[in-house]
């Protein structure tokens, strides 16, 4: 039978040896030749574009990266989705969304008007590009415009 | 109570219940809004009832837990603290903290990262604020001559909570780095080192209410906690599968998180057997109901909801979905709600005195809290499930599926109604306790 001894020991060599190895994967998968978090390709206007994300805590409605509130639409590949939906002016969609002086209310649901600048929402729009050009393992699919679409849902897509 | 230093706990607790009071509004407030009454947001859009409502979750539960260690340390120790005064230093500047940042973020003040959004500046004052909590317990605990390994466990997990905080405060330039340490804090907090402290505090109160052997009831703490550290540090790979991050990640991440129930299954069958096992002639079992609830729903909650969907391949259409809420609110409610509740109720009867164990109040908080969260869980689950279907597998358009499951965030909100019954119920018997008093000593 355990005894208490052995106990400790389990948990304290099993934390010790999880951690390490964790800290090694961390390690490994942010280093040269294993990374793909599209770090090479991070801008003056991607940096800005995620701070105005973040001051403005569009999380606290949106998703991205499958990260975020579920209140609001997911914003990985966004530009995509709408370039399909308003013939290839998504981005000049989502610039006269963050311009907007007056509430923005798609369906029902509320977001605040912000009114930024052309140069502010530019850069949010950057954002959105370089996250939409990571490797995300398949998700990028789920989000993205080339999902399996089925024939039942078609009609409400554009809707 | 056997200690005066304890009573500074009972004043944690009760702000405890206040921030609990508050999460609960800003909650109803999202509510509502997902059913189309959003007439508030010209003053609470949801993205500030988003951040107020997570926020005040971390706040109240830690208020709780470092109640529950100021009244279990001295006891364990046997020993007074060292300092009350700084105590209350500490329980007052934790107040203010946690209403500061609550009102910043009602006027765009914030860092805008999920369950991190408090702004930089509060972040030191709630690491000054964490090492005075700190100080004040390990030294209580360095000075005594009684060192257990339930206040060890419990100490542990503090500690590792305030070191795991640090990680949060990295600047980074790229979201995927960025995303990837901030669930070093919120993923090894909630899947690691805050169940040392649930470990911890279960432990003590099995100890206390089932009259087991301490020996027993520790030897299977230490293989509870380390169940949970061997699956649950490697498991935070599940954050990991689709956020811009080595494909390693979904080998790694899959196989321990999916190892992650078995530390819940373990401590669910430690308390029970334990119960079991033991005299069961402790009068209050309002504290049992709360003890063995939370060790039962944590395992539904964290273990099985979270295993619903840790796979890779589920998790794949479910990441950023409402299925994540359903798992998250079972998961929080048992593991670490209801173990504040339970240390709560065991402690509440010792520090005032006043023996309200047979409370037909007490019982129906438990049952009706109980129950309305069940019935949130199902309705986040049915309608998360739906949004997988509709949204990730027909193509419909995000906003177009939330119309079509407007329906269950109805019967959210009616469950909600009917958990925040049991919620004031509960607040309504912490009250009739009335206040600490050094005539329960001894009691």
């Amino acid at each position: 039978m355990l005894s208490k001894k052995q106990a400790r020991a389990f948990f304290l060599g099993g934390t010790l040896v999880t951690f390490l190895i964790f800290i090694g994967l961390t390690i490994f998968s942010l280093s040269k030749g294993s990374d793909q978090t599209n770090q090479e390709n991070l801008s003056a206007d991607v940096v800005r574009g995620k701070e105005i994300w973040e001051s403005n805590n569009c999380m606290g409605c949106h998703t991205i990266l499958g990260e975020g509130a579920y209140y609001a639409p997911e914003l990985t590949k966004v530009i995509d989705r709408l370039n399909l939906r308003y013939d290839g002016n998504g981005e000049q969609v989502i610039k006269s969304i963050l311009m907007s002086e007056g509430p923005w209310q798609p369906n029902g649901r509320k977001m605040v008007a912000y009114g930024m600048t052309e140069a502010e929402a530019a850069d949010v729009v950057a954002f959105f590009k370089w996250i939409g050009e990571i490797d995300l393992n398949g998700f990028g699919k789920v989000v993205g415009v080339d999902r399996k679409i089925s024939p039942l849902a078609k009609e409400k897509i554009n809707n | 109570m056997k200690y005066k230093s304890q009573k500074v706990a009972y004043w944690f607790f009760a702000l405890s219940m206040l921030l609990l009071v508050l999460q609960i509004t800003y909650g109803f407030i999202m509510g509502f809004a997902r059913m189309g009454f959003d007439n508030l947001h010209e003053f609470i859009p949801f993205n500030t009832a988003r951040a107020v409502h997570t926020n005040l979750l971390v706040v109240w539960l830690l208020s709780g837990f470092m109640g529950a260690a100021y009244y279990i340390i001295p006891e364990e120790a046997q020993k007074e603290l060292v300092s009350v005064k700084l105590a209350y230093v500490q329980l007052i500047s934790l107040a203010l903290v946690g209403v500061v940042a609550i009102i910043g973020f009602h006027f765009n003040i914030w860092e805008g990262r999920k369950f991190l959004e408090i702004p930089r500046p509060l972040d030191y004052l709630v690491v000054v604020n964490v090492l005075l909590f700190l100080g004040l317990i390990l030294t209580t605990l360095f000075k005594a001559k009684r060192r257990t390994t339930t206040s060890l466990v419990l100490s542990m997990g503090l500690l590792f909570a305030a070191l795991l905080y640090l990680p949060g405060m990295l600047p980074f330039d790229s979201q995927v780095t960025d995303s990837f340490f901030r669930w070093w804090v919120v993923h090894l907090w909630v899947e690691g080192v805050w169940e040392l402290i649930m470990g911890g505090i279960l432990s003590f109160l099995l100890i206390k209410l089932t009259g087991v052997d301490r020996e027993v009831i520790e030897k299977w703490l230490y293989v509870i906690v380390g169940l949970t550290f061997l699956s649950g540090v490697l498991g935070t790979g599940h954050h990991y599968y689709y956020i811009g991050v080595n494909k390693i990640w979904l080998v790694v991440g899959g196989i321990f998180s999916a190892l992650e129930p078995l530390a819940f299954l373990a401590m669910a069958l430690f308390a029970v057997n334990m119960y079991r096992k033991g005299e069961k002639k402790h009068p209050n079992k309002l504290a049992l109901y709360w003890t063995l609830g939370s060790a039962i729903v944590s395992f539904v909650g964290a273990g099985l909801l979270g295993f619903a969907h840790t796979l890779p391949q589920t998790n794949l259409y479910t990441h950023g979905t409402l299925v994540t809420a359903m798992h998250g609110h079972l998961a929080f409610w048992g593991a670490y709600a209801m173990i504040v509740l339970a240390i709560i109720s065991y402690a509440l009867p010792n520090l005032t005195g006043r023996k309200l164990y047979e409370s037909s109040r007490g019982r129906a908080a438990f049952w009706l809290s109980n129950i309305g969260m069940i019935g949130m869980t199902v309705a986040f689950g049915v309608a998360g499930v739906a949004q997988v279907y509709l949204e990730r597998k027909f193509g419909m358009d995000f906003m177009t599926v939330q119309k079509e499951i407007s329906v269950h965030f109805v019967v959210l909100v009616l469950c909600a109604t009917m958990f925040a019954t049991g919620i004031v119920l509960y607040i309504i018997d912490f009250y009739k306790h009335g206040k600490p008093t050094d005539e329960a000593l001894d009691i």
